[in-house]
């Protein structure tokens, strides 16, 4: 176990948020196709309440702070936000989309000791890549500020959200982020909008290509050793927690709202309203989301990808059930290993076994009623 | 032998986790993580108090550890941590520390 494990591990047995992502704004300048936030400014924290927040942090042992939006650069107080961060000795990652970011930017935030800036790349072609942030010379602009960065010493990510628009360019971003002498990060992840709309769900790349990527050395490293069918777990894993989210880990929004995670928008607390550590140890709603183990979980505790899965519990949360199974991760497994997940197999099942049909012949029956409706309600649980 | 002085980089990440202080250089991302004696010194390391005097007064005092030893170990604590530049080490006091995180 490397010492940042055993550090992660020692933060979930004391039960200490280790690590912080903080939106500090939503507003953008650019309007990405797969955004999943609204850009508006509907009352964001002001300075003090931010410096504020910050401080509680610090005292109640947050060690990794990601400094996140919305574009981090549209806030005028954004540099004050990092000095104080810094001044609290955070380890402050900051995501942005570098736009914004000159000769004079790069300096100060190397200055400031900002350990890693990641910077979204969507295609090493600037119509593709423009065409997704809805804002022209982007690309130019964003490469332009990953070279001011590297000139300063900076540790540069590349982050390359994948979806229908842009998959078969994600080889022309890596051979980008080696040129540019940065680190390459692929996801393909597409999350739906916090306000619960699905739509963007539909720029999600199919599965084919999915099972491409996942089959590519360059980017999993050993692809048999990545896509080996998944060992039968143990009880370790049946007794494990599924992520970091509300165990050593939290979200924090532009308006104070606090979350498991930034892709789990479930309502936990209010910094403006109670102090953070309140919020951290007596939320009911994180402490819900902290009692759920692997053996609680109703269809994936039989799946046999369980102790291997990458299931989100804020993609679950958002399909209709934090304790259900995260479509999307069913797929990532099914396209990694070609076993289907146990999602898969019982919806293929409750598609073929036709009860609805029976039940649809008999529509008087009060007893068959009830029955419709709670086939409808799981159908719908397994397929939203 | 010339007296060292030691003095926190402002270029670090540090946080006290259930007694031990994690620490992680924002030059190089090296990860440390040190014991209760570490901290100890690291959280004494001001720039103005001599580390023969931290042995003295904060280890030897606290921990109940002879001189020698004590002295022995601080040494080697403060040569690898400022390989990495996590600590600042000089034979005069370090004035310039003012803007430095770790006075937080």
């Amino acid at each position: 176990m490397s010492l940042l494990a055993e550090m992660n591990q020692k933060a979930l047995d004391l039960g200490l948020p280790i690590s912080v992502h903080f939106d500090i704004t939503y507003r953008c300048n650019e309007r990405c196709v797969h955004c999943y936030l609204d850009h508006d400014d509907h009352g964001e924290m002001a300075t003090a309440e931010i410096v504020d927040v910050l401080e509680q942090l610090a005292d109640a042992g947050v060690f990794f702070l990601s400094l996140s939006g919305g574009e981090v650069l549209m806030r005028r107080d954004f540099f004050e936000i990092v000095e104080r961060a810094r001044q609290l000795l955070f380890n402050v990652k900051v995501k942005t989309n570098g736009v914004m970011i000159r000769e004079k930017e790069a300096a100060r935030l190397r200055q400031l000791g900002v350990e890693q800036i990641q910077i979204s790349v969507y295609s090493h072609r600037p119509e593709v890549h423009d065409a997704i942030t809805k804002l022209p010379g982007s690309l130019k602009r964003t490469v332009q500020a990953i070279r001011f960065l590297k000139s300063q010493g900076l540790k540069v990510t590349i982050a390359n959200v994948l979806m229908a628009g842009n998959f078969s360019d994600n080889t022309g971003v890596m051979a980008l982020a080696k040129d540019l002498g940065v680190l390459y990060t692929l996801d393909p992840t597409i999350t739906p909008k916090m306000d619960g709309d699905t739509s963007i769900i539909a720029l999600r790349i199919p599965g084919s290509d999915l099972k491409q990527v996942f089959h590519n050395q360059e980017l999993v490293g050993n692809v048999e050793e990545f896509c080996a069918p998944p060992p039968a777990p143990g009880e370790d894993v049946m007794d494990g927690v599924p992520c970091s989210a509300g165990h050593t880990a939290c979200y924090i929004s532009p308006y104070g709202d606090v979350f498991p995670c930034v892709q789990f928008p479930l309502p936990s607390g209010n910094v403006r309203r109670q102090k953070f550590l309140d919020i951290w140890r007596h939320s009911p709603e994180l402490n819900e989301v902290r009692s759920i183990r692997a053996r609680d979980l109703p269809t994936c505790s039989t799946c046999a990808h369980v102790g291997t899965c990458t299931r989100c519990p804020g993609l679950a949360y958002m399909e209709g059930n934090m304790r259900g199974p995260s479509t999307a991760d069913c797929e990532k497994s099914f396209q990694r290993t070609g076993i289907p997940s146990a999602n898969m197999l019982k919806r293929t099942r409750a598609a073929s076994a036709g009860p609805l049909i029976q039940i649809q012949s008999l529509p008087n029956s009060v007893q068959n009623h009830n029955v419709a409706l709670n086939v409808a309600l799981e159908e719908n649980f397994l397929t939203v | 032998m010339a007296e060292k002085y030691i003095s926190r980089s402002s270029a670090i990440a540090a946080r006290m986790l259930g007694g031990e202080m994690m620490v992680m250089s924002a030059v190089d991302s090296t990860f440390f993580t040190l014991n209760e004696v570490a901290s100890a010194i690291w959280q004494a390391a001001d720039g103005r108090t001599p580390l023969s005097e931290i042995v003295a007064s904060k280890i030897c005092r606290e921990f109940d550890v002879d001189r020698e030893r004590a002295q022995r170990g601080a040494d080697r604590f403060v040569d690898e941590l400022s390989q990495h530049g996590i600590l600042l080490v000089s034979e005069q006091p370090i004035m310039d520390f003012s803007s430095s995180p770790g006075n937080q």
